[in-house]
């Protein structure tokens, strides 16, 4: 069952539709605000509050960038890898990662401090290379100075 | 030169609230649209040449037009913004999120008005963490102030308009995939007809437009199609647009100019031409998905039909330019990837034509291409052409390919003949 608190955040939006399988987006969400990702529970938890089969809300869940199904670091990273940051050093970025946390796309630290990785196009494009940090966007990032930046972070 | 989208944006970009959006002449238009008939607002904005912002450039009032209309019509019938902005090198939707939402909100108000929408949505991606945070708080003005809810400002219309904050994937800003997306599936797209004017989210009547496109359409009303066009450098369309700029120009940014404005005049005098110890190769016009222009083609106006004449697309007018620095291969190989990772893997030639792709750009960045991979890759895009899949994702990650084929064919062939990547 969903908790009292993941139910309280999304009931009210349920007069936004017409069903509530159209809610599936914003309860994976509530899940994952509350529990950290969607576990196989979590996941079965959400289906039964929306009425829906939990395979076809294990579809709808991995196609999303943002909905994660495996447990990730306490803290996010985003690194935008299209084109215009790609242009203007995304790849640098990706070595610091490499040689600072020891991590590459995919891959949380050992301490579970941060999780790596890619991201399509942040709309950054003017101010490359990007990238996000939670809910945090940082743009023209030096790769540099990644340290200071990172932490922030704790 | 008059700035109509972005003439309330101060440097800073904090949001304009209901109160400062109002003084400066903000739901003036709504005023005006509720005192037409819904068919003068939807006449008002086809005599303005108003085409399509999310790059397709179709005419607004000529989409708005296939709804069904009056008493028989099915209801409840919605109106959709598509701020799902997430083609690589685009930018210029965020701009208009954050910083004016009421413009957004007004101009989706006016266009739910003239096909007598009863529900409207922004369909926001995730990323766009601030314009989900500034839009939910412009929203509930508009219903403080009486802009939204039952009979706004006692016309007897009413709407509803709700956010919804999707959780990120490329496909979603497909117009039909979007609408499977809303409905809480998969986000595939669909096969029309039924076209989603008729046949839309949760089989209702459905009209879904781009940020851009809508917050234009406030200024339309207030002022008249002929104004409009008059605001524009070209005839075939009307208004302003959104251009930017991305790579090594001088000053990456984003500029509202005149329809029209000389792809020239955008790199060279907003841009400031080539940073320091850099030559422009190429240009992708407008976002990933449109083709490379070269030095000879900057002359082009940035408008829809000069663009298309030109070899390739306005797309979402937000360029992004290649130096003589980078690798067009390895660009190449970026934007395939990027367009094979978000196939949504509904149809062959896609998902499994652009892995191909990808590979092989990737053997030849490293070293391992072959004579005949020069060949596979012009096949590939005859095979991604439109006609053969169901959605443009896969013409659109053609454009750039079939381009650099014949741009930059002898970068090609040094990859080959050198065994590596001759930047690397």
């Amino acid at each position: 069952m969903l908790s009292v608190e993941e139910k309280q955040e999304i009931e009210g939006m349920l007069h936004h539709y017409p069903d509530r399988r159209a809610l599936c987006i914003e309860a994976l969400q509530a899940v994952q605000r509350h529990r950290g990702f969607v576990s196989d529970e979590g996941l079965a938890d959400a289906a039964e509050f929306l009425d829906m089969r939990r395979e076809e809300l294990e579809g709808v869940a991995t196609f999303y960038n943002r909905i994660f199904r495996r447990p990730v670091g306490r803290h996010v990273i985003l690194v935008c890898d299209s084109v215009s940051c790609w242009i203007m050093g995304c790849e640098r970025l990706r070595e610091q990662f490499a040689a600072r946390l020891r991590i590459g796309y995919g891959d949380t630290s050992t301490d579970g401090r941060f999780t790596l990785l890619p991201n399509v196009c942040l709309g950054a494009c003017d101010h490359a290379p990007a990238m996000m940090i939670d809910e945090d966007l940082h743009h023209d990032v030096d790769p540099e100075t990644l340290d200071d930046l990172l932490a922030r972070y704790r | 030169m008059e700035t109509p989208l972005t003439r309330n944006i101060r440097p800073g970009g904090a949001r304009i609230t209901l109160e400062e959006y109002a003084a400066a002449g903000g739901y003036q238009g709504l005023r005006k649209a509720l005192r037409m008939s819904p068919q003068d607002v939807q006449a008002a904005v086809k005599d303005s040449n108003l085409r399509g912002r999310g790059g397709a450039g179709f005419s607004t009032g000529q989409k708005w037009s296939f709804v069904p209309m009056g008493a028989d019509a099915p209801h409840p019938k919605y109106l959709i913004a598509n701020a799902d902005e997430m083609e690589p090198g685009t930018f210029k939707d965020r701009l208009l999120l954050e910083c004016d939402p009421h413009q957004l909100i007004e101009g989706m108000i006016i266009s739910a008005y003239a096909i007598e929408a009863d529900v409207a949505f922004v369909f926001l991606r995730w990323a766009y963490r601030e314009a989900a945070v500034r839009l939910q708080v412009s929203i509930a003005e508009a219903y403080a102030a009486g802009y939204l809810g039952t009979n706004i400002l006692n016309s007897g219309y009413a709407l509803e308009m709700y956010l919804h904050v999707s959780a990120g994937r490329y496909m979603c800003g497909e117009e039909t995939a979007l609408l499977n997306a809303l409905e809480g599936r998969r986000a595939n797209p669909r096969s029309k007809p039924p076209y989603p004017q008729t046949s839309g989210v949760w089989g209702k009547p459905t009209i879904v437009n781009n940020v851009e496109t809508l917050c234009n359409v406030p200024h339309i009303v207030n002022r008249g199609a002929t104004w409009f066009k008059s605001l524009s450098r070209s005839s075939g369309d009307g208004g302003t647009k959104l251009y930017g700029a991305s790579g090594r120009v001088k000053r990456p940014g984003l500029w509202e100019l005149p329809m029209g404005t000389p792809l020239r005049e955008i790199l060279e005098e907003h841009a400031g031409g080539m940073r320091e110890g850099y030559r422009l190769r190429g240009v992708l016009p407008g976002g990933a998905s449109t083709e490379f222009l070269v030095e000879a083609d900057l002359d082009v106006p940035m408008d829809f039909d000069s663009v298309q004449k030109a070899g390739s697309r306005l797309g979402t007018g937000t360029a992004v330019v290649l130096d003589d620095r980078t690798c067009p291969v390895g660009m190449l190989h970026n934007l395939e990837h990027f367009f094979a990772q978000e196939s949504c893997g509904w149809c062959t030639p896609c998902w499994s034509g652009l892995s191909w792709v990808e590979d092989l750009l990737f053997a030849l960045e490293q070293g391992h291409g072959r004579p005949e991979d020069l060949e596979r890759l012009q096949e590939h895009t005859h095979r991604l052409a439109p006609g053969h899949t169901y959605c443009a994702l896969a013409p659109g990650a053609a454009e750039p390919l079939q381009s650099g084929l014949k741009h930059f064919r002898e970068d090609f062939e040094r990859h080959v003949g050198a065994g590596r990547c001759p930047w690397k």
